[in-house]
């Protein structure tokens, strides 16, 4: 396989984003009805490799995933460094709403995991005349924390390697090795205090209970898909949250855990295939 | 939408608490021959207590190595740090595919199988070496293929 080239196409676009540019660095493939694709908290979209060259699904989505700004390959916005970054619903929001407006997506189909799960279902809330339909993977409208944020950013602590520790738990046993660390090392190469204002959103100020009622899945259907061995966004935290959401299709996928795209593709496309399907059946129905 | 395999506290795997001392016991022997473990270790010196919440260990750690490890209690032994989890949790996370909530050192406090005392600095700053060296029964298959 020496020489092979990717059909991944990386590029860079500028997004003005409440009232400031940001140059946001984005990756695509395919054709088609334009899939969105969020990446979790502290990490970036290199998360979604294995489904932007999966050849069955790009042949009818234009899939797409870009690095929040401060991650990956997207810096801060000019005017916030020095201060401390604090993700936002209002923020998060805003983000992908001019995201979708500066290329031009025709109501996207947005997937998100972790905090992009969380906010899908804010999209649902919202936003929801936007968007074709929304997937939140290690989705609910609130989880009990199980660690203190503070020791993700101090300075006698090593900011990436307690990062990736922390999530390592959160992957399933058993899945393939070399997955495990490429998801672990997004982890290892975050900026400083990039989790922990990430974090901000999914703690302190995406509080969704009570809200998710309000969700109409016959303007955008919604499917939330949720790894059995995630123990950050239960199982029960995604069943509880599909419940007071009528029509809302919930599923637990087997041998994953909270980074399904990444840590075991194989095994998580067995989950995402019929959800696609569906989509595309609605398209052409 | 029933789904109540992650919050059951019942043991998920049947033990012996005596296995599960014995397995703890030989995690020393095991990390003696883990040079990549010892090596993630390098840096980290303390004494800790570790083990099954009824019958816990006191552990010295030096660059990484355990050059000593004793029942507690010990009389006036002072440690930093403690992690101590219920026989039933060491033995669901010691399985070759843990079950779900059983298969992290914080999955088990977050459901309260475990617990964690003192000054967790030692702890957190090197994360990955506890959970895998608590990890190391898991190679020697303890109970069995679950």
């Amino acid at each position: 396989m020496n020489g092979f080239v990717e059909p991944i196409v990386g590029r860079y676009v500028h997004v003005e984003i409440s009232g400031e540019t940001n140059r946001i660095y984005f990756e695509e493939n395919g054709s088609g009805i334009p899939l969105l694709c969020l990446h979790t908290a502290g990490s970036d979209a290199r998360q979604w490799r294995h489904l932007l060259v999966d050849e069955e699904f790009t042949k009818n989505f234009r899939v797409i995933a870009f690095d929040m700004p401060w991650h990956g390959k997207s810096y801060p916005p000019e005017s916030q460094y020095g201060s401390e970054y604090r993700l936002t619903t209002a923020s998060y929001t805003a983000t992908i709403c001019a995201f979708c407006k500066a290329l031009k997506l025709e109501r996207p189909v947005v997937m998100g995991c972790s905090i992009g799960g969380r906010i899908v279902l804010n999209l649902a809330i919202e936003h929801a005349r936007e968007f074709r339909a929304l997937i939140g993977l290690e989705a609910a409208d609130f989880q009990q924390p199980w660690y203190d944020t503070a020791w993700l950013n101090r300075p006698d602590v090593h900011g990436g390697e307690v990062c990736a520790a922390l999530v390592s738990g959160l992957i399933a046993p058993n899945g393939p090795e070399a997955a495990r660390n490429e998801t672990l090392w997004g982890y290892k190469q975050g900026g400083p205090g990039i989790f922990k204002g990430d974090l901000y959103f999914y703690r302190v100020d995406g509080d969704l209970r009570g809200r998710t009622s309000a969700i109409d899945v016959n303007q955008c259907p919604l499917y939330l898909l949720t790894g059995e061995y995630d123990f950050s966004c239960t199982p029960e935290d995604t069943l509880r949250t599909a419940a007071s959401i009528p029509g809302a299709k919930a599923t637990v996928m087997e041998r994953l855990g909270h980074f399904p795209m990444s840590e075991n593709p194989a095994q998580f496309r067995r989950y995402l295939a019929p959800v696609l399907q569906d989509i595309l059946d609605k398209q052409n129905s | 939408m029933e789904f109540d395999r992650g919050q059951s506290s019942d043991p998920p795997v049947s033990f012996s608490p005596d296995a599960v001392v014995a397995g703890f016991r030989a995690i020393p022997e095991l990390l003696a021959h883990d040079a990549a473990l010892i090596a993630r270790g390098r840096w980290l010196d303390v004494d800790c207590l570790l083990g099954p919440s009824t019958r816990p260990f006191h552990v010295a750690i030096r660059a990484g190595q355990i050059v000593d490890m004793a029942a507690a209690p010990v009389l006036m032994r002072s440690w930093r740090f403690a992690y101590r989890a219920t026989p039933a949790a060491f033995a669901a996370y010691w399985q070759a595919m843990p079950p779900p909530g059983w298969h992290d050192l914080l999955a088990l406090t977050k459901r309260g199988q475990a617990t964690l005392e003192g000054d967790l600095h030692p702890f957190m700053a090197h994360l990955q070496y506890f959970k895998d060296l608590l990890a190391l029964p898991r190679r020697n298959g303890f109970g069995g293929a679950s």
